[in-house]
């Protein structure tokens, strides 16, 4: 069952951006950052969270966590440890996802060369 | 008004200087097009043996200068021209800059956007007319991979393209004016003026070109006097397949009626049935190539006597999209005769 709403969510997410990238004039830089900061203002209202535990990958894999992980670690931070902690937090939980993508990026740029 | 100046746009070249020699390469989706036997050299990837795409485009503009000087007979390094006029599509016109310190001979870099072959052409020309020449290089060349990351996205991005978008043309195309021989004649050219049609997409070029290949189409016949039926054949450079119904439409509301003898090297350059290039060609190489490696072969086959060839220009620059401007464009028109 969790496969199956994972499927539907996390297809759905990608569906809204496939529609608004081939009927818009949006790139997909627009697009990555908008569900990031959509991802965030769900995260802020506490929505996300939901949206994960009912679809779990389906929610957590979509750019858009990335949003929610940012808002939800500088809130965590700021609990804790005050204003400064609003700014530590945001990398706090993301920081695995940051590390992941530079070191993999790196790894391809090293082992592969761009073709057609 | 200057003696050769036969209107506000055209000039008419007394003494029609000579095409002795051209030569087109291409790459290896160009070389499995429906034209891919016509080109001189065809290479099996995208790199040729370099260690970067900016380098292989350089490498392809260099070979389409010397197999141009070599069927126009010239030997010796450097090669016996008195100018060498190229450009490309790439930031500061690197492979046109590159390619003149390998061909050694006095070098103006030219840049026209994909129109560039045909300016070359034009300025090639009345540089000989002028007496200022005898003989004179002219070259463009585009490459896919190399320009489609500094317009658009990096091929490795993996980026969708639009089902209008168009793909650049990897290759160059170089030919020899000279004042004396054997060969097709250029006898007039017609500089385009720069037009904007209120297109802001980058990957809309063919639209955005259009209204310029029109407008200097409509110059060219209105100043010459000629019909277009007067042409065996008219080609624009790179508007593609939908550049090229949008550009009969626009000729059509203006009476000019673009049929059978009109098409455009974007289109022809590939097959949209079974190759993924979507509207088609664009790109400097993309009239460069189809003019000479196809069309100056069918002038000597006897196919073609007379052709119009309206190279257009996409006159953008990453930033001024970016920053949410229009595209203007440019087309440059020059008469072949056998």
């Amino acid at each position: 069952m969790m496969y199956l709403k994972a499927f539907l969510v996390g297809g759905f997410i990608c569906l809204v951006a496939q529609v608004i990238l081939d009927n818009t004039k949006l790139s997909p830089g627009h697009v990555l950052s908008g569900f990031t900061v959509a991802g965030g203002i769900l995260g802020g209202l506490g929505l996300y969270d939901k949206l994960v535990e009912f679809a779990g990958a389906g929610a957590s894999v979509p750019i858009s966590s990335f949003g929610n992980s940012l808002v939800k670690g500088a809130l965590q931070e700021l609990e804790a440890h005050g204003l400064v902690g609003a700014l530590t937090g945001m990398f706090e939980m993301t920081s695995a996802g940051i590390a992941a993508a530079i070191i993999f990026a790196f790894l391809t740029a090293v082992t592969f060369n761009p073709k057609s | 008004m200057a003696r050769k100046r036969i209107g506000p746009q055209t000039v008419k070249l007394e003494q029609p200087p000579v095409i002795i020699g051209a030569a087109a390469v291409a790459g290896p989706l160009e070389a499995q097009g429906p034209l891919g036997q016509e080109y001189d050299r065809t290479y099996p990837d995208l790199t040729l043996g370099q260690s970067s795409f900016e380098k292989a485009e350089r490498q392809m503009m260099i070979d389409a200068c010397n197999l141009a000087l070599q069927k126009a007979g010239i030997t010796g390094k450097p090669p016996a021209v008195d100018y060498f006029l190229a450009g490309d599509l790439l930031n500061q016109i690197i492979s046109a800059s590159f390619s003149g310190l390998e061909v050694g001979v006095p070098m103006y870099g030219l840049y026209g956007a994909c129109s560039t072959f045909c300016e070359s052409l034009a300025i090639g020309a009345q540089l000989i007319d002028g007496g200022y020449a005898d003989r004179v290089l002219c070259a463009a060349s585009s490459h896919n991979a190399a320009a489609e990351r500094q317009y658009r996205y990096p091929t490795e991005y993996g980026n969708q393209r639009k089902p209008y978008a168009q793909y650049t043309v990897t290759g160059a195309g170089a030919v020899v004016l000279a004042a004396i021989g054997e060969g097709p004649r250029i006898t007039y050219c017609t500089t385009g003026r720069v037009v904007d049609f209120g297109i802001a997409d980058p990957f809309n070029q063919g639209a955005a070109m259009a209204p310029a290949a029109v407008d200097t189409i409509e110059a060219h016949l209105r100043e010459t006097g000629r019909r277009v039926e007067d042409y065996d054949l008219i080609v624009t450079g790179d508007l593609a397949r939908f550049g090229r119904d949008m550009a009969r439409q626009l000729a059509a509301q203006r009476n000019l009626i673009l049929g059978g003898n009109y098409n455009d090297c974007g289109a022809m350059i590939y097959d949209h049935t079974r190759q993924d290039v979507h509207s088609g060609g664009s790109g400097c190489a993309s009239s460069a190539i189809v003019t000479c490696g196809h069309l100056l072969k069918e002038m000597a086959r006897g196919k073609l006597r007379r052709i119009l060839v309206v190279a257009t220009g996409a006159l953008l620059s990453p930033t001024t999209f970016q920053q949410g401007e229009n595209i203007p464009a440019i087309a440059h028109a020059v008469a072949l005769e056998a």
